[in-house]
């Protein structure tokens, strides 16, 4: 299998001069920053991955006077913590993006939801964004940006939760359709991004999209910042261009005697020794919103997903029966192969449980616990049993 | 027009339209469980998922929009795993003991569990993994949390029906749970009682508090004469749930079915409604003199209705400021009440200690107001029992009576008669209306200038009604109400009843007379009436209460001879000292948060 290799990139971390690159933005249309967008293949870089242009796009074709940038910084999802660092270092690129995106689909007035956890940064950061309000004001364009925090719910981070959670009502996941860009935030139309996606369009503004796509796959455009960490050396902050194997990855940062790595968090993939050469990261094969974390052959993976199940029975929001009693009855249910009150064939049935969870969950926190469990249980099995 | 493929049948529906109704135009029948017709999508329970072919995931029919070109299929391989999972999840975290429930054969679970999940489970139970409490400090009804499968239609009936939310969701996850302010016994938050919860409750979580074996106790002491009224929605829904379809009068058969039951008296709730009215009229005729001509300042207008304990206890929380804008009136069940053991027993020559007063209500919240402190006038606890339209069906039934053959017979005399206006109580404006027929009588002594004294304007389903009526041709002693218009509204269901408050306390409410019901529809969408409930079948049960009132030969509760003789023997006249021992009743402010 063909592949880009290994290589650390600096684009999100890149000092740029903000009101240069606004500048750049605010002469071409809205129009014109969403064909950009579109042209470089940017993925949102949250973990779903959907075009970012597309979202645009579509929140953009909404007629209403009223619409809203939201940035998603609720950095939940066990083993990622990027977010923090980029809004620690580099702010003003964030408020740049969102500035971007509000230019592109007609927008107003922004929002950061940023995580509870984080509430350490927001001196910090609200000082940052007085003084990126005077840029925009320089620039002489219409455009606010203010904070709301979160409470340390996992949920909340699903972008229909975030909105309900903004609105002062119970972080819960709404029924979709319709979209936040048809009804997001208020139930106005909303382009919801992360922190790291909007850090990335200021940067395709600026070096412009062929730059951005010579970076990465077809499939994923660009480079990507990861929150290395378990088994490693060197646990931290990297940033890497797309495209890569996990073997690849392992090399780089494994302690030498890693046995599988968990991408993409609680909600992502395990993947085994047997299967790091031919698994690349990224849309094509195991998707991230960043976290990778290594295990060595002193863990035991049973601990592992049991600390999995355990999160997700606790950070369900509980309003849907797959994934409220789903959650508890996969936690209990390895529990008793564990201890041999079930038999190992029980996994299987579990197994199927979590099929059902992810067709039938309402959000994608229900749909994706099933990631972590099949992908462990199927290749740990004798970790799970004995 | 959206057109689309529900198991390869084409539909073709309205924009909006979900799946789930698109389907059941084509009679594909999908099972659901938190949808409710009277409440908003919420997609939670996932029971109705279906399959689009295309689509990476499940989708839920009762919350997806219809989309030109859909391809959907109701009943595949996939979608019976995932509905037969979903039953089973649901069934392990609630406490099943089926056949000692008050819900048994009537529980939309166990239903389910019929068609999809019978037989052994794979699944681990979850109902011991979790405290849980059972709640029976309302008197009205018993919130058991083990029996609770979270799909909130309770939470949605709180908040969008009556704008009150004593229930809302707590935590989450594994914890995530129904519970109360502060998680307080619902007899200590602000609760009205009304039981529109328990209406919509699909399992046994929420249930009335039942006195069934109270009222069978009482029937069967030999020292005790046991006395019962029947509220006017009550025999317009009873039938529901003995077999007849929604909107079947049933009055004669019920009165029948009473005394088989073996009460001594079989008494009607519809006499003191004709007596409410008669008091009631002359308070606010009262109270717009003082006002108007006196300028009485302590005097408060508009005037609210105060026979619904629920709308009595949701001001009491929430605008205690306008107490003294209640009718001091009674309820009719407990005018009944405090009558049933002073003058009932004065004519029947019975000891009052004797007597078992029992109600059967359309109500829950009547369970609440018969233990109010105020209601002992009597010198007795006024009310001994309140049931609901279904425990009365439940005790038809454990008699072994076979309704549908029974013969009609005519209530007991002495608080047996009633007229057409009495009986319109138990619908959305029929207290207005009722009054309007007397009160336009007793100040002009004409009949109102309405066609067939059908006073339609304040009839319907409408949230908030509005009618003026001008009044011309007053009698001498009313002269100071010539050619006034008298305004007035009515609302039904606490969140309508929130909005005429709101009105008013923005100085947007110019009306004299405002009746409220805490209920949707009136008393024929209680908190005690057959379950389901949905505006068709409130509608029928609307219906038939106008229709008891056409076929009544008396209309105007002034004619009622009985509270004609009740006065000239007992009370005096309206609003006497006497009728004010009795009748009438106080207010007390309670907390709000």
């Amino acid at each position: 299998m063909k592949n880009k290799g290994l290589s650390k990139v600096d684009l999100i971390f890149e000092k740029v001069n903000p009101k240069e690159v606004l500048t750049k933005a605010f002469k071409m249309s809205g129009d014109e920053i969403i064909q950009q967008v579109l042209a470089s293949g940017l993925k949102g870089r949250g973990g779903a991955g959907f075009p970012t242009g597309l979202k645009w796009k579509y929140t953009a074709a909404e007629k209403s006077s009223e619409k809203y940038v939201v940035c998603n910084a609720d950095e939940g999802e066990p083993g990622t913590f990027k977010d923090r660092e980029i809004l620690d270092r580099v702010s003003y690129k964030v408020y740049g993006g969102m500035a971007i995106a509000a230019r592109a689909i007609g927008a107003k007035q922004g929002i950061v939801y940023l995580r509870g956890e984080y509430k350490f940064l927001l001196p910090q950061l609200l000082k940052e964004l007085e003084s990126f309000h005077k840029i925009i004001n320089e620039i002489g364009y219409d455009f606010k940006i203010r904070y709301c925090m979160g409470s340390g719910a996992y949920i909340c981070g699903e972008e229909s939760a975030l909105f309900e959670s903004i609105q002062g009502d119970r972080g819960e996941p709404r029924n979709k359709p319709p979209y936040p860009t048809t009804s997001g935030v208020f139930y106005k139309p909303t382009s919801i991004n992360n922190v790291e996606t909007l850090v990335t369009v200021m940067m395709i503004i600026k070096h412009g999209a062929e730059a951005f796509t010579q970076l990465g796959t077809k499939d994923s455009r660009g480079s990507k910042v990861f929150s290395v960490s378990g088994d490693t050396p060197t646990p931290g902050i990297f940033e890497l261009e797309l495209g890569m194997t996990v073997l690849q990855f392992v090399n780089e940062f494994g302690d030498g005697d890693t046995k599988a790595v968990q991408v993409g968090g609680a909600s992502g993939f395990c993947v085994p020794r047997k299967k790091f050469s031919d698994t690349i990261i990224g849309f094509e094969g195991v998707p991230t919103g960043g976290s990778m974390k290594l295990f060595n052959s002193s863990r035991s993976m049973y601990n592992v997903l049991h600390n999995y199940l355990d999160f997700f029975a606790e950070e369900s929001c509980g309003q849907c029966t797959p994934c409220r009693v789903g959650c508890q009855q996969l936690l209990k249910g390895v529990e008793k192969v564990k201890k041999g009150e079930a038999k190992s064939t029980y996994l299987n049935e579990l197994v199927k449980l979590a099929d059902t969870m992810k067709v039938a969950s309402k959000c994608g926190l229900g749909q994706s616990v099933g990631n972590a469990f099949r992908t462990i249980v199927e290749n740990f099995k004798e970790e799970i049993i004995y | 027009m959206i057109n689309l493929n529900i198991n390869d049948h084409f539909v073709s529906v309205p924009e909006g339209t979900t799946v789930l109704a698109a389907a059941q135009k084509l009679k594909i029948s999908i099972p659901t469980l938190c949808n409710h017709p009277d409440l908003c999508v919420a997609g939670n329970c996932r029971v109705c998922v279906v399959e689009q072919r295309g689509a990476r995931t499940l989708i839920a029919s009762c919350a997806t929009p219809v989309s030109e070109g859909m391809d959907i299929h109701t009943n595949t391989l996939k979608v019976r795993n995932a509905r037969k999972h979903i039953v089973e999840l649901l069934l392990t975290e609630h406490r099943s003991d089926c056949t000692k429930c008050y819900k048994n054969t009537k529980c939309e679970l166990q239903a389910l569990a019929n068609e999809f999940a019978f037989g052994d489970t794979i699944f681990l139970d979850l109902v011991e993994d979790h405290p849980y409490t059972i709640d029976r400090s309302s008197p009205s009804f018993i919130k058991d949390d083990s029996k609770c499968i979270h799909c909130q239609r309770c939470v949605r009936t709180c908040a969008e029906l009556q704008y009150i939310s004593a229930i809302a969701v707590a935590n989450k996850g594994a914890h995530q749970k129904i519970s109360s302010f502060h998680d307080r016994p619902m007899s200590h938050v602000v609760c009205t009682n009304c039981g529109q919860c328990v209406n919509r409750c699909p399992t046994g979580a929420l249930v009335e508090k039942t006195y069934i074996d109270n009222v069978w106790d009482a029937i069967y002491d030999p020292e005790k004469h046991v006395v019962v009224q029947t509220a006017p929605a009550v025999r317009v829904a009873l039938g529901e749930d003995l077999g007849y379809d929604p909107g079947e009068r049933v009055t004669g058969k019920m009165v029948t079915a009473l005394k088989q039951l073996g009460f001594d008296s079989v008494l009607d709730t519809d006499f003191t409604a004709d007596l409410t009215i008669m008091e009631e009229g002359t308070e606010l005729l009262t109270r717009l003199k003082k006002v108007l001509v006196d300028g009485d300042k302590k005097t408060k207008i508009p005037m609210f209705t105060s026979c619904s304990p629920g709308w009595i206890k949701f001001i009491e929380h929430k605008y205690p400021e306008y107490l003294p804008n209640l009718s001091t009136c009674k309820s009719p069940q407990q005018m009944f009440g405090a009558l049933a053991k002073t003058y009932f027993a004065k004519s029947k020559k019975l000891d009052p200690s004797k007597i078992v007063s029992v109600s059967v209500m359309p109500c829950t919240a009547k369970k609440f107001e018969a233990d109010r402190p105020e209601m002992r006038a009597s010198g007795y606890k006024d009310i001994d029992f309140v049931l609901t339209t279904r425990e009365l069906a439940v005790m038809i039934k454990q008699a072994g009576i076979d309704f549908r053959v029974l013969r009609p017979s005519t209530y007991d005399s002495v608080m047996g008669d009633s007229t057409g206006a009495g009986v319109i109580f138990g619908a959305t404006g029929g207290v207005m209306e009722a009054a309007l027929r007397t009160a336009y009588e007793i100040v002009t002594g004409r009949e109102v200038p309405f066609s067939n004294l059908n006073i339609t304007p304040v009839r319907g389903l409408d949230g908030v009604k509005e009618a003026t009526i001008k009044i011309e041709g007053c009698t001498d002693e009313w002269k100071f109400l010539e050619g006034a218009e008298l305004k007035v509204a009515i609302a039904h269901g606490l969140i309508n009843a929130n909005k005429i408050m709101k009105r008013l306390k923005q100085g947007k409410a110019p009306y004299h007379f405002i009746e409220i019901m805490a209920c949707p529809g009136g008393c024929i969408g209680g908190g005690g009436q057959p379950i389901p409930t949905s505006s068709e079948i409130r509608e029928n049960r609307m219906m038939a209460i106008y229709s008891e009132d056409e076929h009544m030969v008396l209309r105007k509760s002034h004619e009622n001879p009985d509270v004609i003789a009740l006065y000239k023997d007992f009370l005096g006249k309206p609003n006497s000292h006497q009728a004010h021992e009795l009748l009438h009743t106080h207010y007390v402010e309670r907390e709000s948060y």
